[in-house]
């Protein structure tokens, strides 16, 4: 078997016992790895109606066949486990050494199950496993945490993937941290292994990796590499995802103020342009990344200095303009606290706005907020509430819950304007002028997701009319999470997605030089059509409704006030037919459900019984 | 290549451009590929290091003139060319005692636990071009002595000047 182990480690932090179990290339070849793979492993794992936070929910890792080899971008891994913020399936990517840590460890992918009887972090060296006790990093940041593991070792090749004080904590979406800033953000997979006292998990693998073909993979790796020097890769090399920033301002579809708006007035003062002439002090890259679009920002003077972190769109955005912000300071000393804390920015970003929105309609008060005034922009405040959220301190403790949890409790009409779907919080694009994408907001299987559905790209490049829907867009929306799911389970980062010619043929191939599986073009649209159906799956299991994929009240009521999109709204009518549009593209029930027969047509029955109609 | 014949002898190395390096450790995989047909860092002639997110570069073989590794070889299993510089290993000499490895203060010298040898950068002699500078896609790498080096420092510096003169 080459560039895959045929190995699946699972761990059991309540007796502290792990064993190996043998998958073959048959089974690889259907998963392929990534999210797909992860996905599988938590439907297999985790019982049905397990608590998210209880020691049933089976936390997985999952790598795909260039982990630790020289196909760019291609050195990803997988996280996945049922939400604690949506009780569906949460799945999320983090790149850089870890994935070849894991592949040159023995591993295809990796289930942790049980809860500790007290804080430890797991290592795996090789073939064996060990439980090692964590009191004197329990309460310790992210990065810290790292650094203090590595160093018991002194061996570069132990790499470590850990949460910070908000996983311990149970913030409701903590995420996974690994190699000083690269995290597995959403969806609150942190606080699963939080809530299994894991503090970390250290891997050291020393096994070289071999592949099928290595000379045909370098040389198409190496032509890769160079096409994503050209102007394909332009944006993400130059000023990295914040150059969207602007793009979305004038396409009138940048959250502001809790998505009140989508025009922010100060949208120059922290746009990508502004942040790479004043603060970002270089461009870096994942290890096996020839794009390099990950920008360093350093504050170096006033209150923040010191605050030093990587800055993409989507954390600006969430802690930016939704929150009123024109302070850049501000936002990069806010990731920098959400990194250290291990939370996501992006849901700690719409929980604050929700928060702020909150106190601007007095329904909650100076009081509820411990003695601060979070009014829109001001920076001091939401810093703050960063750090309360992580540390559950004062009002954090509610706002820890994510948007969904702390509408339903404090009442008062703010459910209206709690911006998530199914309990995750929402990207940085205004779903009222980008209707393609409310409809892949509204049917994503880990909530509102624009690196699970692409289908943001038709309307950003006008190929549909993006203020209104319409029956062509079920097709459209089945086409984009298929397309992203191409790149999720063969886990490459979609950046590099404009330097192929043709993905499906291409990507594939890179598969076949490296694991030496046969695989066509019809066999990779097959897989990513079942990846998708799989994480739905999951979902019916746990209880899904249809009601379930609908959008947030704002969206579908409130006309946007000015800019590119004024006086948009989804129609709900729209949305309707858009999703039933959706459903029949994929084959689904008018209710939304799989028949069986499609459950067996995609290879998956197995689980035909478990929810097919 | 020597450079010059007045001055101690500087023989052509891979140099990295810690500005331009981004940490990607391709040129590692390049390297373990071409020299080992596997991916594997460990077992790489050139490693990456990368200490903070910002901070990456990486280190082969400098081809000192009077190479400590080849002074503290207790079996003369190492010995230099001097014509390019570059140190050559006798796998029939070497033990893999790892004395190279304490004396060369870069740390570019590689114990292969496999066949208990130690292996050092040739430069891809072979192959005409040092495949991890092909596929360092960011230009951070190439070859040059510290001269060379100093001259493209004084060229950056002044192009920098004249930049900020015409703005």
């Amino acid at each position: 078997m080459h560039s895959y182990s045929g190995r699946i480690l699972h761990i059991d932090v309540s007796s502290r016992k792990s064993h190996v179990q043998n998958v073959s290339e048959e089974f690889l070849k259907k998963y392929i790895g990534g999210v797909s793979l992860a996905t599988k492993l938590v439907y297999d794992n985790t019982p049905k109606g397990a608590d998210p936070l209880g020691p049933d929910n089976a936390l997985c890792f999952a790598i795909s066949a260039f982990a630790g080899t020289i196909v760019p971008v291609g050195s990803k891994h997988a996280v996945a486990a049922k939400s604690p913020l949506t009780g569906f399936i949460g799945d999320c990517l983090a790149s850089s050494y870890f994935s070849a840590a894991i592949r040159r460890a023995g591993y295809d992918g990796i289930v942790i199950k049980g809860k500790s009887d007290k804080p430890i972090w797991i290592f795996i060296d090789d073939d064996k496993v060990s439980f090692n006790d964590a009191a004197d990093l329990w309460g310790m940041e992210t990065f810290p945490t790292e650094e203090a593991i590595r160093a018991k070792f002194g061996d570069e090749r132990v790499r470590v993937t850990t949460i910070g004080p908000g996983g311990e904590k149970l913030v409701r979406f903590a995420n996974l941290t690994n190699d000083r800033g690269r995290q597995a953000g959403r969806t609150g997979l942190g606080a699963v292994m939080g809530s299994k006292l894991v503090k970390a998990v250290a891997i050291r693998g020393t096994k070289p990796i071999t592949v099928a073909d290595i000379d045909k993979l370098c040389e198409m790796s190496h032509q890769l590499g160079e096409v994503a020097q050209g102007t394909k890769t332009e944006k993400y090399r130059i000023l990295g995802t914040p150059s969207n920033v602007l793009s979305m301002n004038r396409l009138g579809v940048l959250p502001t103020r809790n998505y009140q708006e989508g025009v922010f007035e100060d949208a120059e003062k922290i746009s990508g342009e502004y942040m790479h002439e004043h603060y970002t002090e270089k461009a870096v890259a994942c290890s096996g990344c020839p794009i390099a679009c990950e920008q360093i920002a350093h504050v170096k003077e006033g209150e923040y200095a010191g605050a030093r972190t990587s800055v993409d769109y989507e954390s600006l955005f969430a802690l930016g303009p939704n929150c009123g912000m024109d302070s850049m300071a501000g936002i990069i000393a806010a990731i920098a606290r959400c990194d250290a804390l291990g939370i996501d920015t992006m849901s700690t970003g719409v929980t604050i706005s929700w928060a702020m929105e909150c106190f601007q309609r007095g329904i909650l008060t100076k009081e509820d907020f411990g003695g601060l005034e979070p009014t829109w922009g001001n920076h001091q405040a939401v810093v703050k509430l960063v750090d309360m959220i992580g540390k559950r301190e004062g009002i954090g403790d509610l706002l820890a819950e994510g948007t969904k949890r702390a509408a339903a409790k404090v009442g008062k009409g703010s459910e209206h304007f709690a911006m998530n779907v199914k309990g995750l919080e929402a990207a940085g694009y205004d779903l009222r002028g980008m209707q393609t994408f409310a409809l892949g907001a509204a049917v994503g299987t880990r909530g509102p997701c624009h690196n699970r559905s692409l289908a943001y790209e038709s309307d950003a490049k006008g190929t549909v009319d993006r203020m209104k829907g319409g029956p062509e867009r079920g097709p459209l929306a089945k086409e984009a999470e298929e397309f992203a799911a191409v790149f999720d389970t063969m886990m490459l980062c979609k950046f590099i997605r404009n330097c192929f010619k043709d993905v499906w043929t291409e990507i594939p191939q890179l598969y076949t030089y490296a694991s030496g599986i046969a695989m066509t073009p019809d066999d990779l649209k097959l897989a990513v059509e079942r990846a998708c159906n799989l994480k739905k799956a999951f979902n019916i299991r746990e209880g899904w409704q249809k009601s379930d994929d609908w959008l947030a009240p704002r969206w579908l009521e409130d006309p946007v006030p000015s800019g590119a999109t004024k006086g948009v709204v989804v129609k709900p009518e729209e949305l309707r037919v858009m999703i039933d549009s959706y459903y029949h593209a994929r084959g689904w029930t008018p209710e939304g459900l799989i028949p069986r027969q499609k459950l067996i047509a995609l290879g998956l029955e197995d689980i035909a019984d478990d929810v097919g109609v | 290549m020597t450079w010059g014949s007045n001055m101690a002898q500087q023989f052509q190395h891979i140099v990295c451009d810690p500005d331009k390096c981004v940490g990607c450790d391709d040129c590692a995989m390049a390297c373990s590929a071409t020299k080992h047909k596997v991916f594997d860092p460990a077992l790489s002639r050139i490693r990456n290091v990368r200490i903070e997110p910002i901070v990456a570069f990486s280190v082969a073989c400098r081809a000192c003139s009077e190479a400590p590794c080849v002074l503290a070889c207790p079996r003369n299993a190492l010995t230099q060319n001097l014509e390019t510089g570059m140190i050559v290993v006798d796998n029939d000499l070497c033990d893999g005692c790892g004395w190279c490895i304490e004396a060369c203060e870069f740390g570019a010298i590689l114990l292969n636990p496999e066949t208990k040898r130690v292996e050092i950068c040739d430069l891809c002699a072979d192959l005409g071009e040092p495949q991890c500078i092909k596929f360092c896609q960011k230009n951070a790498l190439y070859l040059g002595v510290p001269e060379t080096v100093a001259q493209k420092t004084r060229r950056e510096v002044v192009t920098k000047l004249l930049q900020e003169l015409s703005n």
